[in-house]
């Protein structure tokens, strides 16, 4: 370890964000540059702990303490490697990651956690710029082929891991750009997309073929791919909304989070989407329901977009300042947090639930809803409508960021007949293979909505359980 | 022959881990005048050493005495004639003592195979005779194996020239003899021995207490019985079974010690037997093997003696031969006499260990000291020509003015008494007289062929960086290889620290490849010998080498040296190739491929291990002298052979072959590189260790940043190796073995996890209890690495893997602690919810998948039905079972230290000091009731902190002898970590560094070790007495004999507790699982009917209720937990204690960190609360109401049926579950209490005498005879006097006890203030051991006619671990004077090696001599020394101490005033001289000032100059 004193010497620092006046006005990412010397320091402030909990936090099984050790000892190009052994895409976590890691770090128990998360993006920055990221194509290839249908973060893992075993990858994408999730549904100022064009870049040197436009279960009958390829994997995410069903939902004006985002990340990369299809928030009062990181991508793009008011509310109580007992460390706590999107304006409010909708002409106008409270009842926390607090709000535009609740059934999961689980997710062994042979799946889509820690780790386990199924044997990493 | 009535191997006992040591003496008449009063004086002498030998479970069976005389002609000749045997004149014949078995018709014919050896080899039977025997006062255990016994008579045949010769012939006899009886299938073969047959000697001796040898054999009070010398022996035998041929003397040696190298010393002279050939011998091959593999250490050294001796060598030749003394770096050692020992180490290794050896050939008779003195060994001769040498002083009555010399022996030092020349041959003369018969030096200058010797050559190409990491991959390194063991031994030259023990599995439990270096567990000394101290006492060890053919060893010639030497064993490339360049026929060399053929698969690897012995049997045939062992070829079809495979594989199988000594192995490795596999290759034979691929790494290592700085890679190199060898060193130490040349092929490991088979044929006769893998899984391990570095396809990640040995992580090694279950026990103890708890333990307890431990594999096998859990004993019951583990205020900090005593306390639990001391405002309790007091007051080799007071306040005392991070070795204390609070309770100096010394200098041997619990029971009689050992094979050995030194209780350790901080090899790679030491223990208590009077309890990584369950039924009684209350307390396994950087507060000292403290007493209690309650629904399930009931049950145990993994599939865990067979009446727990004898002790007069003084403080003074049985004088006094008065005792000279007499060991140990002892006589060992601030003065009688200052009055280690007090000694004292003191002054006239070793406090004044070593490891505290002739400076250990001149003005009065006292106390004429000639004499007076004490002196010096500047100004 470098600096066993660090976290003595070292307080956290982490990046400041621009200006909320000036990064309303654009879609650029909201943070500033952060002095690598001054992250030399923060990266001292890891402990090289006996049990490296942030590592355990951390689903990729990042190996935090020893990138953190070569940052310190400006070991940049060793860190890479460190970092990519284990994590195909840092540039994408480094920027999107919740970090449990950091609320697993030990030093967070009685001190604030190294900010591993900053280390991870200046580490992957540094490598690009420094053109230390190449291509590695296969020496060898098997003369397998694999399809991966889906190039969200789990597809494009499965994709590049299996490209590097030497097997023919081909990547379909239903959608005209390349990337899922993470194109369309992270708005540019939480990450530009470049960064992901420079990834699809090197895979495609690796060998990987990309396919847009192809949507797998309808253009092409998924059982015909599986004649076609040798394995295939579906990793289409978990993209079927929860919705709101109260009345008033058929009121026009009420859109799902997923068909509000992604139009405006389409028209900042130059996509031509005619204005009256166009979702804007301009000049209207906005309802956004969730309290989540689609919710607040949601205000923060609403708010560039020119919308008079934002309200955000959540059915569930406010999150506590500080780790509750039952959350202790190193649980992921949950906390009131304040991100970009919150400091550039809004209000949200909690405990609210929503009773109906109502409009004019077909429009919507208001929203009505009640405050609610949880009480215990024998051991279980059960909601109740708090008498007297029904409300009712003016809005032009509702956005309904609620969650999801898996993958669409109908098309390629239809087509395949794989199982599923009781939740409705695409069933998996410890290999990631499906109840079909050969047919593996990875992602939300076995997961369940999650993290896209998850579902980069979720593919490079079942590029493991795929190139296994197809050599039998494997020399692939488990994470 | 066997020994009939030693169990046989059962369960985990072994016969061959037997230990014994003693009491042991001669008396001998200078001029040969024979009587029979001699003989009753040895007599005499061996029933004063009583105490020293042992009984067992029955206190009249002993463990074994006897005596050897001169052959009682006189008295035989009488007796023969009434038997009609006609015995002409001495020399004529030869006689035996003979144990035979009592069925008549097997004597018969046994008597009749005797005798037709007799007459085959020429001589003739004159007859036999029954010995009168008495055995009315034997134990039943003696009786049940009490042989007939017999003398018999053998004529001597014409051919036979000499008394010499004769000698052969009834060697040749015996020797065939013992050979022949197995094969005749005469039944009860085992009882026949012969324990001596010769026509110069004769051994009277048995199963005996020392007390009942004189009445068993009535012909010892014949007064026709005489002889001029007598040797006798008292026995200590760690168990207690019985063996009439195990007693001492043997043929020509009686022994107290043990030797530690004997397994190689076996094997080596085994191998030699092929090249014996000897003029004396014609007939040799017909008694071969020379040593009997059953026999005991002794046995087996006295066998090689008298080879060396029929063959022709002079008894004292063959004596320096076997236990050299330390040759190597002896500044003042003769040129001649260093060749005689350079020149004979090529022909043969030092037989190691801690040894005072007496030796006889009935004409002359002798002892030698092994090379550390690690045995007290004292002589008088006396005006009337006697000469009485014995582990004591006092075993005879002498008057003073008789006494001409009162000597002691020294360490590797050898003196003689010639009967034919009528004088004592001194060390001096004796070996200058041996050392200059031959030309040793020419011989040596012409053929011994050292290394930098042998012409330059090209040395292999500089490292490849591009196939580097290929190859590290493919020899399985890890990052944590580069991280922890490469980078810090190539940049700080020693190997790094590691802290909280090790929770990773077993390597047959592991699912990772393991290195075949991970099956093995080191072994190590504890209580039956010392560790040494290879850092203070460095110039005892040696790491020299020497590599080649041997010679002859019984007709040497000058050619027999001709070897190549080396400084140190591990090599550099360079070297290598010089030995690889060897073409000259008498060194020429040949490299034989360690590697086998990737593509065969596992089962390559049996048939390549084929190809290396044929390799190498081919090569020897073709006259290769030196054979290096390579796997420098791999490649992608070639993978490495695990080079401990083959070196151990080719050793053994040469050693079968008895061709090993014809050659010397050189072995050239990829894989070597932590310092275990160094000492494992070693310890297997290899002569000398390339570790290319380590060497290589290092470049990269620092270019990775593993090492800090700008370092030349040759640098790096240097350093790494000498890393190596200080690690080497150091694991040679931990066993007592102080050269590496008596290491090699000692094979001082044992196996965990590996099969028989495999064991037999590639690591013979290495221990490895529970079976495991073989051959094959071996392979698999091996080709696993091969794969991944020439790997067939893509898409693996090209880099090495983490390791995980020392830091978890993911995809590494599996942890029992680890982010779940550290997260789960915090959580659950913080709030209380035991719904958590069982989530933890199920984490830690279900490794069905994920095996980590041997108790991982039982499972329960109830034998009633369950009960109601409210029917069960109560968890508050279950309390008094607990304790928290030792850790010292010091490594913990005050709020943790503190918090685990409240806890324990407010349970009834037991928290234990560690070795630090204890503050004492926490002997009384808070205002809240809680008591800050810990319970166990530990008592280690540091002594830190250790008084009267200290020991008081004890509920139980604990001896540590060994801890589980790191058996075998002491530890250091950085002064940065000595605050001042820390060196209050040590009683040391802020700032300045603190080094516990690896053994007890006071524990060298079992019966030491019971002086020591005799001496902590006097200092608190109401405290019981508890000894920690380790677990390893042969620890239920050392265990029955703790038992029987009178320990209340045993606590046996696993080898993965610890929490300290330690050196990584000890941490991870020494002791073995409590699991086996504890099921062996109970087994080899059980066996020895001693489990009834003592208490046993485990630790070791004990983390849930069901760990305590399996405890209990393997034969625990009570339970340790050290690491999950740390974890409680919120330790986070950071493994940093050593740092000093613990972010929770606990491993640290840091104020700033210590605010960050969060654990609460509460929580502690939480814990303890919830493994009782889950003990309890365990007891439930299994149908018990009381866990007294389950104690040793191990038969509700199974181990799981369905064991899949692959490795563990050839695990057999029986063994562990073993239960001896036992009567019914046999306890298998503790139900009696041990017999201190403390009512016999003489203090009981002396409390009673003194209650006044005790009471009101009257002075009170007495006048008493002393002798060397009445031990431990003064201590129960002392601690009725603390135990009323507290720290400050009574004012100086209250009580004032004058004794005459030789004192026991001992003396005054422990004694407070307010008490003074006056000795006028001299003393044994240990005097003033602890001494607390009472005052000891000796000095020798007034009619004495010796010069006081020429003699030795005080014994070894007088003065250890003192902490105030003065004492005033007219006299020598012997070794290790005042070691560890940290208070007190001392004034005697001269001293043995190692003088105030790891002194740090107190004053010395030595007006005479000092031996070497002085002030080794001296951290403090000042010593004066009167160096008159100027010759000491090159005595002393100028590691950390400086010399200066007498020069300040208070250490002029200092000085001055003690001399004065001492004058006044003593008489001293010496003293009396100097002050005579004061000041003048002053100038020779040389202070030795510690470097470390002498900065923070000056740094305090400076502070207060300022602040009284400060003052001034103001």
């Amino acid at each position: 370890m470098a600096k066993p004193t660090g976290f003595m010497e070292f307080k956290r620092e982490t990046p400041t964000r621009r200006p909320v006046p000036q990064r309303v006005h654009d879609w650029l990412e909201v943070y500033e540059d952060f002095p690598v010397d001054h992250l030399k320091a923060q990266a001292a402030r890891c402990m090289d702990c006996g049990i490296p909990f942030c590592h355990q936090g951390c689903p990729l099984g990042n190996i935090i303490p020893d990138w953190n050790d070569l940052v310190y000892r400006d070991k940049w190009r060793d860190a890479i490697d460190r970092l990519h052994a284990t994590n195909n895409f840092p540039e994408f976590t480094g920027r999107l990651c919740p970090a449990p890691c950091e609320a697993a770090c030990v030093l967070g128990i009685n001190n604030d956690p190294v900010t591993i998360k900053q280390v991870e993006l200046t580490i992957v920055e540094h490598a690009f710029e420094s053109n230390w990221i190449l291509p590695e194509p296969a020496a060898k290839k098997t003369g397998k082929t694999v399809a991966v249908i889906g190039s969200g973060p789990a597809g494009l893992a499965v994709a590049q891991q299996l490209a590097r075993a030497g097997h023919g990858v081909t990547v379909f994408e239903r959608d005209s750009r390349i990337g899922g999730l993470l194109r369309y549904g992270i708005p540019d100022f939480k990450m530009e997309k470049k960064y992901i064009d420079r990834r699809i870049a090197q895979m495609e040197a690796e060998g990987v073929i990309f396919k847009a436009n192809v949507n797998i279960g309808r253009d092409i009958d998924a059982r015909e791919l599986l004649a076609q390829f040798d394995a295939i994997c579906l990793t289409g995410g978990a993209t079927h909304p929860r919705n709101l069903e109260v009345p008033g939902r058929e009121l026009d004006g009420v859109h799902f989070a997923m068909d509000y985002l992604p139009m405006q990340n389409k028209r900042n990369a130059g996509d031509e989407i005619p204005s009256e299809s166009f979702i804007s928030a301009k000049g209207k009062r906005v309802i956004i329901l969730g309290g989540g990181d689609t919710g607040a991508d949601c205000l923060g793009t609403a708010l560039r977009q020119g919308a008079t008011e934002v309200l955000q509310y959540e059915i569930l109580p406010k999150p506590p300042e500080n780790r509750a007992p039952e959350n202790p460390w190193p649980t992921y706590p949950a906390l009131y947090r304040v991100s970009s999107a919150h400091e550039e304006g809004g209000t949200r409010e909690y405990s609210v639930m929503t009773k109906s909708l109502s409009g004019e002409n077909g429009k919507l106008t208001h929203l009505n809803a009640v405050h609610v409270e949880f009480v215990d009842e024998g051991g279980r926390q059960v909601m109740r409508e708090v008498a007297g607090s029904e409300f009712s709000e003016d809005v032009q535009l509702l956005l309904l960021a609620m969650g999801f609740l898996g993958p669409e059934k109908y098309g390629m999961i239809e087509q395949l007949g794989v199982e599923l689980t009781e939740r409705g997710n695409v069933m998996a062994d410890e290999n990631k293979m499906t109840s079909i042979p050969g047919v593996f799946t990875a992602g939300d889509m076995t997961r369940g909505q999650s993290l896209i820690v998850w579902a980069i780790a979720e593919g490079r386990a079942a590029a493991r359980g795929i190139d296994q199924y197809l050599m039998g044997e494997t020399l692939l990493p488990l994470n | 022959m066997g020994h009939p009535h030693l169990p046989p191997a059962q369960g985990l006992y072994r016969p061959e881990q037997e230990h014994d040591s003693c009491g042991v003496g001669f008396v001998v008449h200078l001029k040969g005048e024979r009587s029979h009063r001699l003989v009753d004086d040895g007599l005499s002498a061996l029933e004063h050493l009583n105490h020293r030998g042992a009984s067992g479970s029955e206190p009249n069976t002993g463990d074994g005495a006897g005596i050897l005389i001169q052959l009682p002609h006189e008295f035989f000749r009488h007796e023969c004639a009434q038997l009609g045997i006609r015995l002409l004149e001495a020399g004529s014949y030869g006689a035996g003592l003979f144990f035979a078995s009592r069925d008549p018709r097997a004597q018969a014919q046994a008597q009749a195979l005797f005798t037709a050896l007799v007459e085959e080899e020429g001589q003739h039977l004159l007859g036999w005779r029954t010995v009168p025997t008495n055995n009315a006062s034997l134990g039943q255990t003696a009786l049940d194996a009490e042989p007939a016994v017999f003398q018999v008579f053998v004529g001597r045949g014409a051919g036979v020239a000499t008394d010499d010769d004769f000698e052969r012939k009834l060697y040749i006899i015996r020797k065939r003899f013992e050979k022949s009886i197995d094969r005749w299938g005469i039944p009860n073969a085992d009882w026949f021995y012969f324990s001596s047959l010769s026509c110069r000697t004769f051994v009277y001796k048995g199963m005996l207490t020392a007390m009942q040898l004189r009445e068993y054999f009535p012909d010892l009070s014949n007064p026709l019985l005489v002889s001029a010398l007598a040797m006798f022996h008292s026995r200590f035998s760690t168990n207690t079974f019985p063996s009439w041929e195990l007693a001492h003397p043997y043929r020509m040696v009686a022994h107290n010690g043990e030797i530690n190298t004997l397994r190689g010393n076996r094997n080596w002279m085994a191998a030699r037997e092929a090249l014996f050939a000897s003029p004396q011998f014609e007939d040799i091959h017909k008694i071969l093997p020379i040593i009997d593999e059953k026999g005991s250490d002794t046995a087996s050294l006295d066998q090689a003696l008298e080879l060396l001796v029929l063959a022709g060598r002079p008894l004292a030749h063959a004596m320096m031969m076997l236990i050299p003394e330390a040759w190597q770096g002896h500044e003042s050692m003769s040129p001649e006499k260093k060749a005689f020992y350079e020149y004979h180490s090529c022909l043969m290794e030092p037989w190691d260990g801690p040894a005072s050896v007496a030796f006889t050939d009935g004409k002359n008779i002798g002892a030698v000291l092994d090379r550390n003195g690690l045995r007290p060994s004292r002589y008088y001769v006396t005006s009337d020509d006697m000469v009485i040498m014995a582990s004591e002083v006092g075993v005879l009555p002498v008057a003073p003015e008789k006494i001409v010399h009162k000597g002691r022996l020294q360490p590797g030092k050898m003196f003689l008494v010639s009967i034919e020349e009528g004088r004592i041959i001194d060390d001096a003369e004796l070996k200058s007289k041996l050392a200059t018969e031959r030309p040793y030096a020419e011989w040596l200058n012409r053929n011994l062929l050292p290394i930098d010797e042998i012409p330059e050559v090209e040395a292999p190409l500089a490292p490849d960086p591009d196939t580097l990491l290929k190859r590290q991959i493919a020899f399985g390194y890890s990052i944590e290889d580069l991280k922890y063991i490469l980078g810090p031994m190539a940049k700080n030259s020693e190997e790094s620290l590691g802290s909280m023990g090790t929770d990773t599995p077993l390597a047959v439990l592991s699912t990772r490849p393991q290195p075949l270096y991970n099956y093995f567990k080191q072994l190590f000394a504890q209580v039956t010998n010392p560790p040494l101290d290879a850092i203070r006492e460095e110039l005892v060890t040696s790491v020299k080498t020497v590599i080649g053919p041997e010679g002859n060893l019984l007709d040497p010639e000058p050619e027999s040296c001709h070897l190549v030497s080396l400084d140190i064993p591990f090599i550099d490339n360079e070297q290598l190739a010089k030995f690889k360049s060897l073409k000259d026929h008498a060194l020429q060399a040949t490299v034989i491929p360690m590697l086998f053929p990737a593509n065969a698969g596992p089962a390559g690897l049996g048939p390549a291990m084929q190809a290396v012995f044929e390799a190498a049997d081919e090569a020897i045939a073709n006259g290769a002298k030196i054979l290096i062992l390579s796997d420098r070829g791999i490649d992608a079809d070639n993978a490495p052979i695990p080079s401990l495979l083959a070196v151990a594989g080719l050793h053994n199988h040469l050693v079968r072959e008895k061709k090993r000594t014809q050659m010397g192995l050189v072995v050239e490795t990829g894989d070597a590189r932590e310092v275990h596999h160094f000492a494992l290759l070693i310890g297997y034979g290899a002569g000398a260790i390339n570790p290319y691929l380590a060497l290589d790494s290092l470049a990269q290592v620092q270019v990775d940043g593993y090492i800090e700085g700008d370092i030349a890679v040759d640098e790096l190199q240097a350093h790494y190796l000498k890393a190596i060898k200080k690690g080497v060193v150091k694991v040679m130490s931990k066993m007592g073995i102080s050269t590496i040349h008596s290491y090699r092929g000692a094979q001082i490991f044992e196996a965990i996890g590996l099969a028989e088979p495999f064991i037999d044929t590639y690591f013979t006769k290495t221990v490895s209890r529970i079976g495991g893998i073989g051959i094959d899984e071996i392979a698999i391990e091996a080709l696993s690495h091969h794969s991944r570095a020439f790997p067939a396809r893509d898409g693996g990640l090209h880099e090495l893997q983490w390791g995980g040995q020392y830091q978890w992580r993911r995809d590494g090694e599996f942890h029992l602690f680890n982010p779940d279950t550290v997260f789960k026990l915090q959580h659950a103890t913080r709030t209380g919810q035991y719904r958590i708890f069982r989530e933890y333990t199920q984490l830690v307890d279900d490794q069905a998948e994920r095996m980590c431990t041997l108790r991982g594999l039982f499972e329960f096998k109830p034998d009633r039905s369950p009960i109601p859990i409210e029917e069960v004993q109560s968890a508050e019951s279950l309390f008094t079972r607990f304790a928290t583990g030792a850790m010292s205020f010091g490594s913990i900090s005050a709020e943790a230290h503190e918090t685990l005593a409240i806890a324990m306390n407010r349970i009834g639990g037991k928290s234990n000091t560690g070795e630090g001391g204890e503050d004492r405002r926490r002997f009384t309790p808070d205002a809240n009731g809680d008591l800050r007091r810990s319970a166990i007051k530990q008592v280690a080799s540091g002594r830190f902190g250790v008084t009267s007071e200290y020991l008081v306040n004890a509920d139980e005392l604990q001896i540590k002898m060994a801890q589980g991070a790191k058996p075998g070795e002491g530890g250091q204390l950085m002064g940065s970590k000595v605050w001042p609070w820390i060196a209050e309770v040590r009683h040391t100096t802020a700032g300045v560094s603190l080094i516990s010394p690896p053994p007890h200098h006071d524990i060298y041997s079992i019966e030491d070790l019971a002086q020591l619990i005799h001496d902590l029971k006097n200092s608190n009689p109401l405290a019981r007495i508890s000894v920690k050992l380790v677990a390893e094979v042969g620890v239920g050995t050392v265990a029955a004999g703790v038992a029987k030194a009178k320990s209340d209780v045993v606590l046996i350790s696993g080898h993965d507790g610890g929490t300290g901080a330690s050196p990584l090899t000890s941490l991870k790679h020494a002791g073995a699982p409590w699991e086996l030491g504890l099921a062996e223990t109970q087994q080899t208590l059980v066996l020895n009917k001693l489990r009834d009077r003592i208490v046993v309890q485990v630790d070791g990584q004990m983390k849930t209720g069901r760990d305590v369950v399996v405890g209990a039924l393997l034969g625990a009684e009570e339970f340790g937990f050290a690491t999950a209350p740390l974890v409680v307390m919120g330790c986070v396994m950071m493994r940093v204690c050593h740092l000093d950087t613990c972010p929770v507060g606990i491993a640290t000292q840091n104020p700033a960190l210590r605010e960050k403290f969060a654990g609460r007493a509460e929580h502690i209690v939480n814990f303890f609360r919830f493994i009782a309650e889950e003990v309890r629904g365990y007891m439930a399930q299994l149908g018990f109401r009381n866990l007294d009931e389950m104690i040793g049950r191990s038969d509700l145990l199974d181990t799981r049926r369905a064991v899949n993994h692959w490795k563990a599939q050839g695990l057999d865990l029986s063994a562990i579950l073993y239960r001896p067979e036992m009567d019914a009446s046999v306890a298998t727990r503790r139900v009696n209490a041990q017999d201190h004898g403390l009512d016999r002790a003489l203090d009981n007069e002396l409390i009673e005498a003194c209650a006044k003084a005790l009471e009101t403080g009257e002075r009170v003074s007495l006048e008493l005879p002393i002798r060397n049985e009445n031990r431990t004088v003064g201590t129960m006094l002392g601690s009725t006097l603390t135990r009323k008065h507290g720290v400050n005792g009574l004012p100086d000279d209250t009580i004032s006890i004058k004794f005459s007499g030789s004192a026991g060991q001992s003396f005054g140990a422990f004694l407070p203030s307010g008490i003074t002892l006056r000795l006028e006589g001299d003393s044994n060992d240990y005097i003033g051991k602890g001494l607390s601030g009472g005052k000891l003065i000796v000095y020798p009688p007034a009619n004495s006619t010796f010069r006081p200052e020429d003699n030795i009055i005080v014994g070894n280690v007088a003065l250890y671990g003192a902490t105030s007090g003065a004492a005033f000694f007219r006299g020598i004292a012997g070794e290790r004077f005042m070691v560890r003191n940290s208070g007190a002054v001392g004034v005697v006239e001269g001293t043995g090696d190692h003088g105030c070793e790891y002194m740090t406090g107190g004053r010395a004044v030595i007006i005479g001599p000092t031996g070497r070593n002085f002030g080794a490891g001296m951290s403090g505290g000042i010593a004066y020394v009167f160096d008159e002739d100027g010759t000491f400076p090159s005595r002393c250990n100028l590691e950390m101490v400086g010399l200066e001149a007498l020069d300040e003005h208070e250490d002029l009065d200092l000085v001055q005033g003690l001399l004065k006292r001492h004058i006044e106390y003593t008489g001293s004429t010496v003293a009396t001289h100097i002050l005579q000639g004061w000041p003048e004499l002053a100038t020779k007076f040389v202070k030795v000032m510690p470097r470390e004490y002498r900065r923070v002196l000056n740094e305090a010096r400076a502070k207060t100059d300022s602040r009284e500047a400060a003052t001034a100004r103001g």
